[in-house]
């Protein structure tokens, strides 16, 4: 009996020091990532970068502001063609799928599309958008962020109706109310917190992707807001600004992940936020 | 203080009135579901009278939720329970029939549980008129205040209608619900334990407001609790496995029950 509870004692506190050390390991790594970050991001920081357009190579000059511009449209095309797919798709499983075998089929088949490699996804555009137009596009890099997006909001969506009370669901039908209705007025509303907590994280999620839009969105070193030409986008501005000799566009490229690791922890917040709003049934 | 009439339906009304002189508003006819391949609603014959309180009592499990949810057919909304037999409505077979949103404008229901929608007081009750209506706002308004009048919550919220509903307690969420199956103008009002999940007072305050509804509509409540039943209703039901055992009038089927199992669940013995 001792021999046991001693035995106890000993795993208990080995596996304490793993996983706090596994924990501590994993913490100091992502401090350094962010510190790293602040600390090259702020001294990168300019009032061009917010006013001027990319510089040729070989100049002084600061500005990412095409860059700003560029992201903002991908990012928001990206959510038009994204939000009504994925929020239809996840309500068609939860709703009207439930637990049949096409919609466990689905199921399956979005969970891997969530971890499916980012750059595939870009050839995919590549081959759908930019190969039948001739020529790279900002509304080819939204394609590819938006399916990108939708298996999170899909996931996101089914489980958050899910959790809406079937009580209700049948106290609206109950009222006469067509099933469209019982989904539009009631269980969306229901809902809300969620289904917006799930678009926020699938929004941070296409924020910093960089792989599929060098196959479709590119770049552009001017000011562009023309969906179907290539756009500055701040994720392919770092990684090419990154891997060039000078000095003024390594530092723009620390600023612009400084910039946009600032916005992917606004969005994660705000999620947050929502998501301590959903209502959990008893 | 606005006053909508209250609509009295014909037929007697009189509380002295014996069994056989009030009209029928619902029957049902060798009536079997089926869970499918549980046989869950064994033969039953039964009478529900118009603007009466009909209480169905029995052990759980016993079939009587299962019945109250045919009369507004709840179960089409799962593909694997089915029902045989009739249950007429005004003389018109509601089993036969394509139509339930029709039929659910006619029979209301309220739930074991509370369920508020998740918007304002004021816009739960409207979301049910607005499915059959097109009301301007003040005629609007009227309707909600009728509604949660009749169903004895008004003074308590008329003045945060723009609250959401699942702010109000318990027992109001349950008047709520029961005001927003009313706004719709039921004929019938099915409650299914509706008092099983608030406290006394609350269910008393229920229990008092059928007693005013039967004015209004036909009610048949399924009940766990015996007392609720002899206190709230005209006829009472017992069931068991499936099959209704006896069926008469409140105070007989409690004073002088015909049937030995009756008899035995109302002492207590068993369930």
């Amino acid at each position: 009996m001792r021999s046991v509870l001693a035995r106890r004692h000993v795993v208990d506190v080995v596996s304490k020091i793993l996983m706090g050390a596994a924990t501590a390991i994993g913490v100091f790594f992502l401090f350094w990532i962010i510190w790293t970050t602040l600390h090259f991001g702020i001294s990168g920081m300019h009032w061009d970068l917010f006013t001027k357009d990319t510089p040729p190579p070989g100049t002084n000059a600061f500005g990412l502001r095409n860059a700003f511009v560029g992201s903002l449209i991908l990012l928001a095309l990206s959510l038009i063609i994204g939000v009504p797919v994925g929020l239809m798709g996840g309500t068609w499983l939860a709703e009207y799928g439930f637990h049949s075998r096409t919609a466990n089929a689905v199921r399956f088949i979005n969970d891997i599309m969530l971890s499916a490699p980012s750059i595939e996804i870009g050839l995919f555009a590549y081959a759908i958008v930019v190969a039948p137009t001739g020529h790279f596009s900002a509304f080819a890099g939204s394609v590819a962020l938006a399916v990108l997006m939708i298996p999170i909001i899909v996931r996101t969506t089914d489980e958050m109706l899910s959790l809406v009370a079937g009580d209700m669901r049948e106290a609206a039908i109950a009222l006469g109310a067509p099933t469209w209705v019982v989904i539009t007025k009631v269980t969306w509303k229901a809902a809300r917190a969620g289904i917006l907590t799930g678009v926020l994280i699938g929004l941070a999620r296409i924020t910093g992707e960089t792989a599929p839009l060098l196959f479709t969105a590119l770049n552009n070193q001017f000011f562009s807001a023309d969906l179907f030409h290539p756009i500055a986008n701040l994720p392919v501005v770092i990684f090419q600004f990154a891997l060039s000799p000078y000095a003024n566009w390594q530092q723009m490229a620390w600023a612009a992940a400084f910039i946009t690791v600032m916005f992917v922890l606004v969005l994660s917040l705000v999620a947050r936020w929502f998501l301590g709003k959903v209502q959990v049934p008893k | 203080m606005v006053t909508v009439p209250i609509s009295v339906r014909s037929g007697d009304t009189g509380q002295k009135a014996s069994a056989a002189q009030v009209p029928v508003k619902i029957a049902a006819r060798n009536l079997n579901f089926y869970y499918g391949k549980f046989h869950a609603i064994k033969n039953v014959n039964v009478e529900i009278r118009q603007n009466r309180v009909t209480a169905f009592i029995g052990p759980s499990g016993c079939g009587k939720s299962t019945l109250l949810r045919i009369f507004n057919r709840m179960y089409d909304l799962y593909p694997r329970q089915r029902a045989e037999g009739e249950v007429i409505l005004d003389g018109e077979n509601i089993l036969a029939s394509k139509s339930s949103g029709k039929l659910r404008a006619k029979v209301g229901m309220v739930f074991q549980k509370p369920t508020p929608f998740p918007m304002s007081i004021h816009e739960n009750i409207a979301f049910g008129i607005r499915l059959y209506e097109n009301l301007g706002r003040s005629e609007m308004d009227d309707r909600v205040q009728h509604a949660l009048t009749n169903a004895g919550l008004w003074d308590e919220v008329k003045g945060k209608l723009s609250q959401s509903g699942l702010g109000l307690s318990g027992g109001q969420q349950q008047r709520l619900c029961i005001a927003r199956a009313l706004a719709v103008n039921p004929e019938v009002l099915l409650l299914d334990e509706p008092c099983s999940a608030l406290d006394p007072i609350s269910t008393a305050k229920i229990e008092e407001l059928l007693v005013q509804l039967k004015d209004l509509c036909t009610i048949a409540m399924v009940t766990h609790n015996m007392q609720q039943a002899a206190r709230a209703s005209d006829y009472t039901a017992f069931m068991l496995e499936g099959t209704l055992i006896e069926y008469s009038e409140t105070s007989a089927l409690f004073t002088t029950p015909k049937d030995p199992r009756t008899e035995a669940y109302i002492t207590g013995r068993f369930g």
